[in-house]
C-alpha cells in the first residue's frame, strides 16, 4: 500500500560543465506554482557575480535567487549557490553558507549541498545530477539513496559532458536515467501527485 | 524502506552525538561551538570520525577527552581557516576609496581583524596601509580563537604556491607597486617583508565567549559570521558595535549583513556590495 501522505520536500541539483544550459531547460518547464524548493549547485568561476541566478529568474516561472545565509527553503524558489561558498542546509530548513575547504576541487561542492540536505529531508528529497565533467556529487547520491530518496541522474548520452552523470550511475545509487525534459515532466508530476 | 529507517536512526543519533560533543568541548576546553551553523560542524566532525577510523562521533568524543593534545586536531577542523591575501579584491577599493580617507583625519588608527586565521587578510590591510602612508600610526589588532593559526599569522610565512593568486589579487585590489616588493621568496614558501608587521599585535581572542575587545575605528570580519546562527550572529555585531568609536567601521563577509542582528539601524551603509557599514555618530 503506498503511503498517502508521502511528499517530496524538496530537490537538490548539482552539475558542472554544460550546467547553464540543463538548468535552463529544467527550470523553464517548471509552472510558477511548482511547489519543492530547489536547490542548486552549479561549478562557477569564483567572480560571476550572480549571473546564473539572474539568468534563470529571467527564463523560468519560479522565483530564482543567489543564496543568502538564513534564506528559507520555501515553496516556489529555486536557490543557487553563490560562486566560492559552499551551500548547506540546516534542520530548521534555511540555508547556510560556508567558506571551507573545496571539496573536489570544488566551492560550491555539490556532495556538500547532497550530503546535508539527505540529513535534513531524507527520504523526502530528490537528488538530480546532470551534465559535468568531474565526479564531484557521487558521494552525495550515495547518501541520499541511503536516506530513501528519490535519485536521478541524467542520461549521459544526451549531456553535453557525460562523467559527472555517468560517475553517479556508476554508483548504483541512481533510480532513474532520464534525458532533461523527461527529468521535467517527471519533477512537475511528483509535484502535481505526490503519491505518484 | 528498512535499511534507510536504520539510516535514519544514525543521522539522528549522529545529531545527538555532535551535541554531547560539543557541550564536552565546551566544558572541558571553553570552546563553544554550540551556536554554530550545525550542518558544517557535523560535517567536519563526521570527516575526522571517518579519517580516524573511528566508528562514531561518541568515540571521537572519548579521544577529546582523554588523549592529549587531540583538542588541537579538533580546533583545526572546526576553525574557519579557508582564506587568501587580498580576498575579493573590489573590498579593498572600497575600504581605500571610502574608509581610509576618514581614517587618515585621525592622528592615531586601530584596526581590528577579528577572526583573522592565518592572517593573510591581516598582511593584505597592513600593505594597504602603507601605501596609504597610514601604517607607521596604525595599531592592528589581529585576533583568533585558535592558537595554532595565529601562530602561523605571526610568522607572515606562506606557501610560494598562492603568490600566483596574491599578485592578480593585489593588482586588482588597486596596489600601487609591484607585489614582489613585499615578500622574499625562499624554497616553496614567501617570507612577507616583516617591517609589515611591526604594528600588528596578534592575540587571542574568542568572539563567542570574551568581551569588548577595543576601541576600534574600524573592524574588519570577513566570513565568519556566516558560520554562526542567528542569535550568535546578533550577538557578536552587537560586541562590534560596543568595540567601535562612534563614527567607526565594519567590513563584513560579502555574503553577510546586518539583516537578522537588530542592529541595522545602528549603522549607516557605506557600501552595500562590499557589506561596509559605519556606526552612526548618535
Amino acid at each position: 500500500m503506498k503511503e498517502q501522505s508521502f511528499k517530496y520536500e524538496a530537490i537538490v541539483i548539482g552539475t558542472s560543465a554544460g550546467g547553464l544550459m540543463a538548468l535552463k531547460t529544467i527550470l523553464s518547464a517548471l509552472p510558477a506554482h511548482f511547489s519543492m524548493p530547489l536547490l542548486i549547485v552549479q561549478h562557477l568561476a569564483p567572480r560571476s557575480e550572480g549571473f546564473l541566478a539572474h539568468y534563470l529568474n529571467n527564463t523560468s516561472a519560479i522565483h530564482v535567487k543567489e543564496a543568502s545565509p538564513y534564506d528559507m527553503i520555501l515553496a516556489g524558489n529555486a536557490f543557487i549557490a553563490p560562486p566560492n561558498y559552499h551551500m548547506l542546509v540546516e534542520n530548521d530548513r534555511t540555508i547556510s553558507l560556508t567558506v571551507s575547504q573545496k571539496e573536489n576541487y570544488a566551492r560550491p561542492s555539490i556532495n556538500v549541498l547532497f550530503d546535508s540536505a539527505a540529513r535534513v529531508y531524507k527520504e523526502k528529497l530528490i537528488g538530480l545530477i546532470l551534465t559535468g565533467a568531474n565526479n564531484d556529487g557521487s558521494q552525495g547520491i550515495v547518501q541520499i539513496k541511503a536516506a530513501g530518496g528519490l535519485t536521478i541522474a541524467q542520461d549521459p548520452q544526451t549531456a553535453e559532458a557525460a562523467i559527472m552523470p555517468q560517475m553517479a550511475i556508476n554508483t548504483n545509487c541512481v533510480d532513474k536515467v532520464l534525458k532533461l525534459n523527461e527529468i521535467a515532466n517527471l519533477l512537475i508530476a511528483l509535484d502535481d501527485n505526490p503519491t505518484q | 524502506m528498512t535499511n534507510s529507517k536504520e539510516y535514519h536512526r544514525l543521522l539522528d543519533l549522529q545529531e545527538l552525538e555532535v551535541d554531547l560533543f560539543l557541550h564536552a568541548l565546551n566544558s572541558q576546553f571553553g570552546y563553544d561551538f554550540r551556536e554554530y551553523n550545525k550542518a558544517h560542524i557535523i560535517r567536519r566532525l563526521v570527516f575526522r570520525t571517518k579519517a580516524l577510523g573511528l566508528n562514531s562521533i561518541t568515540e571521537l568524543q572519548h579521544k577529546l577527552l582523554h588523549e592529549k593534545g587531540f583538542i588541537e586536531t579538533i580546533l583545526r577542523d572546526l576553525s574557519i581557516s579557508v582564506t587568501e591575501m587580498f580576498r575579493d579584491p573590489s573590498f579593498y577599493i572600497r575600504i581605500r576609496k571610502e574608509v581610509l580617507p576618514i581614517l587618515k583625519t585621525y592622528p592615531y588608527i586601530k584596526i581590528w581583524h577579528a577572526g583573522c586565521a592565518t592572517g593573510e587578510e591581516v598582511y593584505s590591510f597592513a600593505i594597504m596601509l602603507q601605501e596609504e602612508k597610514l601604517l607607521d600610526r596604525t595599531q592592528i589588532y589581529a585576533t583568533d580563537f585558535n592558537p595554532i593559526v595565529l601562530e602561523t599569522a605571526r610568522k607572515g610565512i606562506y606557501p610560494i604556491a598562492r603568490i600566483k593568486d596574491y599578485t592578480s589579487n593585489y593588482q586588482a585590489a588597486g596596489g600601487t607597486r609591484s607585489f614582489s616588493d613585499y615578500y622574499i621568496a625562499k624554497y616553496d614558501s614567501v617570507i612577507l617583508d616583516q617591517r609589515l608587521r611591526t604594528n600588528i599585535v596578534f592575540a587571542e581572542h574568542n568572539l563567542v565567549t570574551d568581551s569588548v575587545f577595543t576601541e576600534a575605528h574600524l573592524i574588519v570580519c570577513r566570513n565568519v559570521l556566516i558560520y554562526f546562527n542567528k542569535s550568535l550572529q546578533a550577538k557578536v555585531v552587537a560586541l562590534f558595535k560596543n568595540s567601535l568609536i562612534k563614527g567607526g567601521y565594519l567590513g563584513l563577509g560579502s555574503k553577510e549583513s546586518l539583516m537578522f542582528t537588530g542592529l541595522a539601524d545602528q549603522f549607516v551603509v557605506i557600501d552595500e556590495k562590499e557589506k561596509i557599514f559605519k556606526l552612526k555618530l548618535q
